[in-house]
């Protein structure tokens, strides 16, 4: 059992909601004191998955695990799901549509600023049936 | 220096309730792709962008930037405005484009 479990559901294709979950889990690290730098590594790299939920997803759900040594994200969609993880994970590979890269997303930088930002990260996806994203943000980490 | 501070010297017209006096500018980021700029940007890295839409709120929250700067005249749209208020965000406008800011809040940070 963690510390604090907190649960969201992220609705799709709905950008202007898109970093309430994250927006909301930084408030709450903030009130319990948690290290400065681990709360932004979190806040980035959670609002990285739920914009991925968001956009390719079409909606999911986040549930956060909080403990006092670090923070775990997990980000459930029932989208199409990712058909080469390690081309994802390629800095510029992106497959958004062109109305969310006038948005300013899409730059192909999600999972590997997931990546940066988290201490620990596993993709598990199936084309066809979604991705669930693993991230593990420790509170005493050596990233910046 | 804080971003008020600089805002006046620069001559920046501010957009929100908020005008970043608590806010201490540590250093400059120019970009317009949201992620590009949550993986480069520094906490308290003032950011000079021409997006200024509700995402680029949120981007500005989680990465915690000091302030946003819409250069070259760039819009603000309404509902960004909104959530910038609710976040406390400082968000200001000029005319100048991006390099030409970037060089001359350089300029005043060195000179502070």
């Amino acid at each position: 059992m963690s510390m604090l479990q907190l649960k969201y559901d992220i609705p799709g294709d709905d950008f202007t909601r898109a970093g309430e979950a994250s927006g909301d889990v930084k408030q709450k690290l903030k009130k319990l004191g948690y290290n400065p730098a681990a709360i932004r590594r979190v806040a980035i790299a959670m609002y990285e998955g739920e914009i991925n939920v968001v956009i390719h997803g079409g909606g999911g759900e986040a549930v956060v695990d909080v403990d006092p040594d670090k923070v775990s994200i997990l980000l459930i969609d029932h989208g199409p799901g990712i058909a080469d993880v390690e081309k994802a994970m390629q800095e510029g590979w992106s497959t958004a549509p062109d109305n969310v890269r006038s948005l300013g997303f899409g730059a192909g930088m999600g999972l590997p600023n997931m990546k940066k930002y988290s201490d620990e990260m596993e993709i598990d996806s199936v084309v066809g049936k979604g991705t669930k994203l693993k991230l593990v943000v420790y509170a005493q980490s050596s990233k910046a | 220096m804080t971003v008020k501070t600089l805002a006046e010297k620069l001559g920046w017209k501010l957009l929100t309730e908020s005008d970043g006096a608590d806010r201490e500018v540590h250093g400059c980021y120019v970009g317009d792709l949201l992620s590009w700029v949550m993986g480069r940007a520094k906490a308290d890295d003032i950011w000079l962008t021409v997006m200024g839409n509700i995402n680029a709120i949120a981007v500005a929250t989680l990465a915690d930037t000091a302030g946003i700067v819409l250069v070259e005249s760039a819009a603000l749209d309404g509902d960004a405005l909104k959530r910038a208020d609710m976040q406390g965000v400082a968000i200001y406008a000029t005319e100048v484009p991006a390099y030409e800011t970037a060089v001359a809040l350089t300029k005043a940070l060195e000179e502070a």
